[in-house]
């Protein structure tokens, strides 16, 4: 039998530091905060301290922003901020490797996504966006748009480093200043971005990158002089900063949960079916608010499917993040591994039956192997609730209106996958689909140019393309 | 269908395909389509699988017991062939533990000679026939052709399918096709080659692949290395996905075999990862996953000896044959 041998990446190149400090105002300062420890999943060893912010030290950055705000950024023509920003792609493109093998050895998500698909888009988002700053007045929102100010954005870690660009690019690229807050498990990568924000020459102020936990988020959005708030997380925390946010006049927007369904009529192309499934629910370890984490399937096919599903999902490696041929990484945290198996045990405890992939895991570090969940219904816990791990639940359904009815019930709309080589009824449902983001034949594309956003219980406003410019333009 | 051909039995849900002209194209077009950004974008992410130390090894001698070796010139000479033997036999001289390649693959008329040199080696002699490469030619002819080469030696035929009668949807002529060579074929292994470069889409190379397995044939080969482009990842990655489903369905195991334009040991490992991981394990052997290559075997070769003396030597310390 051929194994294939360990091809780890060198950690070495992450340059990881003992430790790390929050930036403000163009400067790496030790925060008031209690300093936290950031952990590799994998292994569970320490990988470094990160200092904190205290409420003074957000007080201190946001008016650092609103400084470089008035006197520099602001009033820049969008010609000279985009050299700014080009400048940061470039440099996130130089030190790529470094990005992720830091985000892997953080996150734990494996090196072939955070090589091939977080590091490449971060930097993708900064070149287009670069290219939007002295655009905004073709953009469709009138001869001369003006930004709204400060930012304060707040970035979960199931992508730490695209997450921050995301947020960052289209910022910057209207005139608006930042300040951001990393989520508390991966604070890292954000850190090096600061590093090439300085590195790039950003004016002081510009951008301001505070770590912590939740309680520095609430200080970070709830600030009287931020203008702007963006918010990618869970639901309930989106929920406590709209309540929060109510009648302040300032502009949000929410990025939260999801529960997206990925429908396969009867005449998909089965084979790239199945690895869009595996890839809607597998990819970062399921850790994707757009993850298609409900399967529907038309009982014509249920069992052919199926069947293909369990074999490929069996050669499915989970380990070593670092390891190239790893396809599946760490949980995250001890936290997340304990709710995905919270779920997974009510699936089976509410009658739905499961299946685990047979593969080894490592003794050390969080990790779980890939589950599938057949002869699920709506009813049940694993088909109503985010699991955010790699948990697939399956549903089956006979006519075209049953996949569409039971599609939609869900108070998540973040996204949804539809499989069929028949053009008309992609067309057919993609328009019935409450999702914002719908993919034909594929599933979780992201491109900058593609705005990306929710309905309902997955928040509001977008990201990317044309039309995430408005966020951060006062229109 | 001509009555004449006797189709190999068949569990009764596919005999039924095969039953008319008719049941055969509602059976090929009932197979679910392919879709090409699906199908690209994994065969592309599985290259990415990094193969190193023991597992490269293994890979490398398991690539070249795969190898049929092939000379398909109008120039060949007996000469040419017979020093290909003696390449297929010992493909490293100065290594006597380097494996012997699977077959040497040549025109019929040259079986005689590759038999000569290659009794007693368990190497196979293969042979090209029904007027390769084109295969545009009579039944008759074809048919010949194919009893020549099984009579002067060869235990493998490479045949090529009628493209023309499978584009224009005469699937059950292409099938009759492949049914009579079988026979004529006797106890040597039928290795069909669909030339996917003129087939020019994946479904089209799904239901090719189906069509030969329901006809028998015992490998599914992409291409005849005269047509651009020869074998690709995504096309061997279909192929590979219906040996898989037949093996399902049927329980029987069939090969498959890309060749023309495979030059490197990376290119080889990247085949290899998709056989592993696209049909299963068990198709990492000759006999039923091949390469069908010419100069792939001196990349081999040179890499193996970069794997065990930790330095590069260069193609002057391989043998050109």
């Amino acid at each position: 039998m051929w194994e294939y041998a360990p091809a780890p990446e060198s950690r070495d190149i992450a340059n990881l530091k003992p430790d790390y400090r929050m930036f403000v105002d163009g400067q790496f300062v030790e925060g008031g905060g209690e300093p936290l420890k950031t952990i590799n999943p994998g292994t569970e060893e320490v990988l470094a301290e990160v200092s904190t912010a205290a409420p003074a030290d957000v007080d201190k950055a946001v008016k650092a922003a609103r400084r470089a705000y008035d006197r520099v950024w602001g009033r820049m023509p969008g010609s000279e901020r985009a050299k700014y920003i080009f400048r940061i792609a470039r440099l996130v493109q130089e030190r790529s490797r470094e990005l992720a093998v830091l985000e892997s050895l953080d996150n734990g998500k494996p090196i072939k996504e955070s090589r091939d698909v977080d590091v490449p888009t971060a930097a993708a988002h900064f070149f287009y966006h670069a290219g939007w700053a002295d655009k905004l007045g073709h953009a469709g929102y009138g001869p001369d748009p003006k930004p709204l100010g400060v930012a304060g954005q707040v970035i979960p870690w199931n992508f730490p480093l695209l997450m921050a660009a995301w947020k960052i690019a289209p910022a910057l690229a209207c005139g608006n200043t930042v300040v951001l807050k990393p989520a508390e498990t991966t604070p890292l990568s954000a850190l090096v971005l600061a590093e090439i924000i300085q590195q790039a020459d950003l004016p002081p102020g510009v951008v301001n990158i505070l770590p912590g936990a939740g309680d520095v988020g609430a200080a970070v959005v709830s600030h009287p002089d931020v203008d702007k708030v963006a918010f990618t997380g869970s639901t309930d925390v989106g929920k406590v900063i709209q309540r929060q946010l109510a009648g302040t006049g300032k502009k949000l927007t929410l990025e939260l949960g999801g529960k997206a369904a990925n429908i396969v009529f009867d005449d998909a192309p089965l084979d790239q079916a199945v690895e869009g499934i595996v890839n809607g629910i597998f990819f970062n370890q399921g850790h994707v608010c757009c993850a298609g984490s409900r399967l529907l399937v038309q009982e014509s096919v249920a069992e052919e499917l199926l069947e293909k599903l369990r074999v490929r999902v069996s050669t499915l490696r989970v380990g070593d993040p670092l390891d190239k041929n790893t396809d599946i990484g760490a949980i995250n945290s001890r936290e997340q591994l304990t709710r995905i198996e919270e779920l997974t045990a009510s699936g089976e405890a509410e009658g739905a039956q499961r299946w685990t992939s047979s593969c080894p895991l490592p003794d050390k570090g969080f990790y779980f192997a890939p589950t599938v969940f057949s002869n699920v219904s709506q009813a049940m816990r694993i088909a109503r609730e985010e699991i955010f791990g790699p948990v697939l639940s399956v549903l089956t359904f006979r006519t075209p209106d049953e996949a569409v009815a039971k599609a939609n019930n869900t108070p998540y709309g973040l996204s949804a996958g539809i499989w069929t080589e028949k053009g008309s009824r992609i067309l057919w449902a993609a328009q019935k689909m409450r999702a914002g983001v719908v993919w034909a034949n594929t599933f979780n594309r992201f491109d900058p140019t593609a705005p990306f956003g929710g309905y309902q219980e997955s928040g509001f406003g977008r990201e990317g393309g044309r039309t995430g410019l408005e966020a951060y333009l006062d229109v | 269908m001509a009555a004449t051909s006797t189709a190999p039995s068949l569990p009764p849900a596919l005999a039924d395909a095969v039953r008319d002209d008719a049941s055969l194209r509602r059976f090929l077009h009932g197979l679910p389509g392919v879709d090409q950004v699906g199908v690209e974008q994994r065969a592309a992410g599985l290259g990415t699988r990094s193969i190193k130390k023991a597992a490269k090894l293994w890979a490398i001698d398991t690539a070249i017991s795969m190898v049929d070796l092939t000379t398909l010139e109008g120039a060949d000479t007996h000469g040419k062939v017979r020093s290909l033997a003696a390449k297929a036999r010992r493909p490293d001289p100065e290594r006597p533990d380097v494996p012997k390649v699977a077959a040497v693959c040549v025109y019929p008329d040259m079986v005689a000679t590759a038999v000569g040199e290659l009794r007693g080696t368990g190497i196979n002699v293969a042979s090209v026939a029904t007027a390769f490469p084109s295969g545009r030619s009579s039944l008759p002819v074809k048919l010949a052709d194919t009893a020549f080469a099984v009579e002067a030696g060869a235990s493998e035929i490479d045949m090529v399918i009628d493209r023309g009668a499978f584009l224009s949807g005469r699937y059950g002529q292409v099938f009759d096709e492949i049914v009579q060579v079988k026979h004529a074929c006797g106890d040597a292994h039928l290795k069909v080659i669909l030339e996917t470069g003129e087939l020019a889409t994946y479904d089209n190379v799904r239901r090719a692949s189906w069509l030969a397995l329901l006809a028998g044939g015992d490998f599914i080969k992409t291409s005849t290395g005269k047509v651009t482009p020869a074998a690709t990842l995504p096309v061997t990655h279909v192929m590979l996905q219906a040996v898989r489903d037949w093996h399902t369905q049927t329980g029987d195991l069939r090969g498959v075999k890309p060749a023309g334009g495979i030059r490197s040991t990376k290119d080889a490992i990247r085949y290899l990862v998709a056989v592993h991981e696209v049909a299963g394990p068990e198709w990492l052997t000759p006999d039923l996953f091949r390469f069908g290559a010419s100069t792939l075997l001196n990349d081999l070769l040179m890499q193996r000896r970069t794997q065990l003396e930790g330095h590069y030597s260069g193609p002057d310390y391989v043998t050109v044959d």
